[in-house]
């Protein structure tokens, strides 16, 4: 259970000695108990107050570093339950399933599509994370030799071991040494000797349960052996069944401190609808899963999943601005079209999305309306003729384009005769209303 | 020490609006909880989705989108009995795009006889949906009100911009309302107080925080719909408790991940697949940050939000 700020401060020496840079012990405390302080800056707190606030001001979900070198993923962390809060930490990672039983080329067809899965979106690298290899077979040879291929063939790839038989499980994980994966398929049964192996080989251990109470007693025992760094799977696999158990999950972690559910979670999406099984995968998205297995890798799915993940895992404290500037899109030459629009940033987005989808390139001119639409920004007097005219004069466009036409939005069409006026030798031409009319309209120039 | 599902008891909850008449009317809203969270509370009806249909042809859909209704798009009765018939559409959503001043700039009268025409057509409810000219609409829809007089319909969209003649319409012809504002949660507000002060009953309103597609501000959509349906639920906000709409098919078929050739976009996958999913994938994204009701274009998206819904519970 989380500690209040009081409980916390009776647990320290209460010298006010100000070595933790804060002026008492008590305003100290008070920073702990939001998390926005740690307990290592008080130098002279007993070893038993640090054993109590220790867990006491761990955070809610469990942090853990899956795979290692620069394909690693980071898990866990959160720290609140709607994005609108405060930024989700760390996205989840999409992890595909390889079977055993699959035959070899099919195996290395599945590895080259993760190799090859990673795509560019607007700056960032988006990838599938992660292999899951699963013991489909229930032969342990199977399951070593498709963990020996993965291993030389996906070297670095973060993988998970799925199998609830520990022998199999050490000799597949043989093959990750000090590669931090994770060994899938802890239960009721066998949780002793999988703890063991996993923790041979410092791998992160995978609990499955059926439902949240069985699941709570998995992760009890499994602290109590000695194994922390878990990832655990209520057992839910329909959308409403993922949605409840990783909300209670989430909420008990967050709001109760609650800590035999905090731990990061994985969820099985896979199913034999390609469509559904996204859709499944989408609810993990958004709702609170770390991992999430696929039944494949497919270009299609995973661009659609990709986007999602980072939509969902955005700053939602960042204003939906973007800098005021004039923005090449494609290789613009001095003769290239100019067309102007407003800073919000979603009206960026669309604008220069279409104009990319219109091969034509081309400069594209985004003036500060402190964020606001092109209608809005002009009913709110930021998007003038005369403002306009002063940001273009200012910008030094003309030293850049050889001609002197400005294209602008067609809602604001009524500004183009002020426009002309105010700036001089300059040519304005009403562009489409809706951005999707763009390609054609530059096309057509 | 056992484990106590930490439930959260909310004093709020959304209203349930109905639509249509007889025995094809629908009923959305009327949960006491989030989306998706049935176990704390109750969830007495599933979400909706309705077909988006025009009045003119679909010109300006993608390929993908419009193939499915070719044979049926160049008559909007048609197209309506199509996706009533065939397609087991549960809703209807008329899109009068012909009207914009822009387009075919067809007039009111023109928009009240389509109206008229599909009504008489078919038996599930219909949502009636202006051009997204606010000057326009606000003819359009008060002639289309009264067109389908006591069909139960609902009305949009009234914006801050035309609400006043448009709720007029909506109340005096018995409608339901759509009431849009842009992705901000305190223009939502504002503007269905002002649309409640005209004497318009917030039990009838269908909140309308602008939609976007996934990878185009989805996350603002998103947002804007948790903190509404959070402030209808935790802070008992009478004016955030009408149902949301996410008005899906015209966001989504028009970026660039619903229409760039495979051949361009080799990384992207098959397009008619991914078009597909597109919609899909926004259409759940909204499910669960709140919305009730959608309005959806291609048959296999819509198919597969269905499974999605049946697995809610
Ligand atoms: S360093 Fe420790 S003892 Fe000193 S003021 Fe801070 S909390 Fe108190």
């Amino acid at each position: 259970m989380a500690l209040t700020g009081v409980e916390i401060f009776k647990l320290l020496p209460k010298t006010n000695c100000k070595k933790c840079g804060h002026p008492t012990c008590l305003a100290f405390a008070m920073k702990l108990a939001q998390r926005q302080a740690s307990l290592d800056a008080c130098p002279d707190v007993s070893e038993d107050a640090k054993k109590l606030l220790g867990e006491a001001s761990a955070p809610p979900v469990r942090p853990i570093t899956f795979g290692a070198g620069d394909k690693a993923v980071k898990l866990g962390e959160e720290t609140v339950l709607f994005r609108h809060e405060k930024k989700f930490v760390n996205p989840c990672a999409f992890a595909v399933e390889i079977k055993d039983t699959s035959r070899e080329a099919d195996v290395l067809k599945t590895i080259e599509d993760v190799l090859g899965s990673e795509i560019d979106r607007v700056g960032q690298k988006l990838r599938v994370d992660a292999i899951l290899i699963s013991n489909a077979s229930g032969d342990p040879k199977a399951l070593e030799s498709v963990s020996r291929l993965v291993s030389e063939k996906a070297a670095g790839v973060p993988v998970i071991i799925s199998t609830t038989d520990a022998g199999a499980a050490v000799s597949a994980l043989g093959y990750f040494k000090d590669k931090r994966p994770v060994l899938f398929g802890a239960n009721a049964n066998n949780i002793e000797s999988m703890a063991k192996a996993a923790g041979s080989f410092k791998a992160i251990l995978g609990v499955t349960a059926n439902g949240l109470d069985e699941l709570i007693s998995l992760t009890e025992k499994a602290k109590s052996l000695g194994t922390e760094d878990l990832v655990v799977d209520p057992g839910a696999r329909k959308a409403g069944g993922i949605i409840e158990q990783n909300t209670i999950i989430r909420r008990a972690a967050i709001k109760k401190n609650f800590k035999s559910l905090g731990y990061p979670v994985i969820t099985f999406a896979q199913r034999d609808d390609n469509m559904l099984e996204s859709l499944i995968a989408v609810a993990g998205v958004a709702k609170y899963s770390s991992i999430i297995v696929l039944s494949s890798v497919t270009k299609w799915k995973s661009l659609a999943l990709f986007t999602l993940r980072q939509n969902i895992y955005t700053d939602p404290q960042v204003p939906m601005q973007v800098e005021q500037k004039i923005y090449k899109i494609g290789e613009p030459t001095p003769e290239s079209p100019l067309m102007i629009t407003t800073n919000f940033s979603l009206t960026y987005f669309i604008v220069s999305g279409e104009v990319e989808n219109s091969r034509v390139p081309s400069r594209l001119a985004v003036m500060d309306c402190e964020g606001l639409s092109v209608l809005t920004a002009w009913a709110a007097g930021k998007f003038t003729a005369s403002k306009i005219a002063q940001f273009i004069k200012e910008a030094g466009i003309e030293n850049e384009v050889s001609h002197r036409e400005l294209i602008i939005p067609g809602y604001v069409a009524i500004l183009s005769g002020a426009i002309e006026d105010k700036l001089e030798g300059w040519k304005v031409t009403v562009g489409p209303r809706e951005a999707n009319a763009i390609p054609a309209f530059l096309k057509s120039k | 020490m056992a484990f106590v599902i930490p439930k959260e008891t909310y004093s709020g909850k959304v209203y349930p609006v109905t639509i249509g008449t007889g025995d094809n009317a629908v009923t959305f809203g009327g949960e006491n909880v989030l989306p998706f969270n049935g176990f704390e509370g109750s969830t007495p009806n599933k979400p909706v989705i309705a077909y988006e249909i025009q009045d003119i042809p679909p010109s300006d859909w993608p390929e993908n989108v419009k193939k499915p209704f070719e044979a049926v798009s160049g008559d909007p009765v048609k197209w309506a009995k199509h996706c009533q018939d065939t397609l087991g559409a549960r809703a209807i959503a008329l899109r009068l795009t012909g009207t914009h001043p822009d387009r075919e700039n067809l007039s009111a009268g023109d928009a009240a006889k389509t109206v008229k025409d599909v009504l008489s057509a078919i038996s599930v409810p219909l949502i009636i949906l202006g051009s997204n000219h606010a000057e326009k609409d606000s003819q359009v829809l008060v002639a289309c009100a009264e067109a389908a007089k006591e069909k139960n319909c609902v009305i949009g969209k009234a914006q801050e911009a035309n609400y006043k003649t448009i709720v007029a319409a909506a109340m005096a012809n018995n409608h339901k309302l759509i009431a849009m504002s842009e992705l901000d949660i305190n223009l939502s507000k504002q503007l269905n107080i002002l649309i409640t002060q005209m004497g318009f009953d917030k039990e009838r309103l269908i909140t309308d925080p602008m939609s976007s597609a996934l990878g185009y501000g989805l996350e603002y959509t998103y947002s804007v719909m948790e903190r509404i349906r959070l402030a209808a639920l935790a802070q008992n906000d009478a004016t955030m408790q009408p149902p949301m709409v996410a008005d899906v098919g015209m966001y989504v078929w028009k970026i660039k991940e619903t229409q760039a050739l495979e051949a361009d976009l080799p990384m992207w996958g098959d397009l008619a697949k991914r078009g597909v999913l597109w919609e899909a994938s926004t259409a759940a994204s909204l499910l669960i940050s709140g919305a009730e009701l959608l309005i959806m274009r291609h048959p296999e998206a819509v198919q597969a939000v269905e499974k999605f819904i049946s697995e809610m519970s």
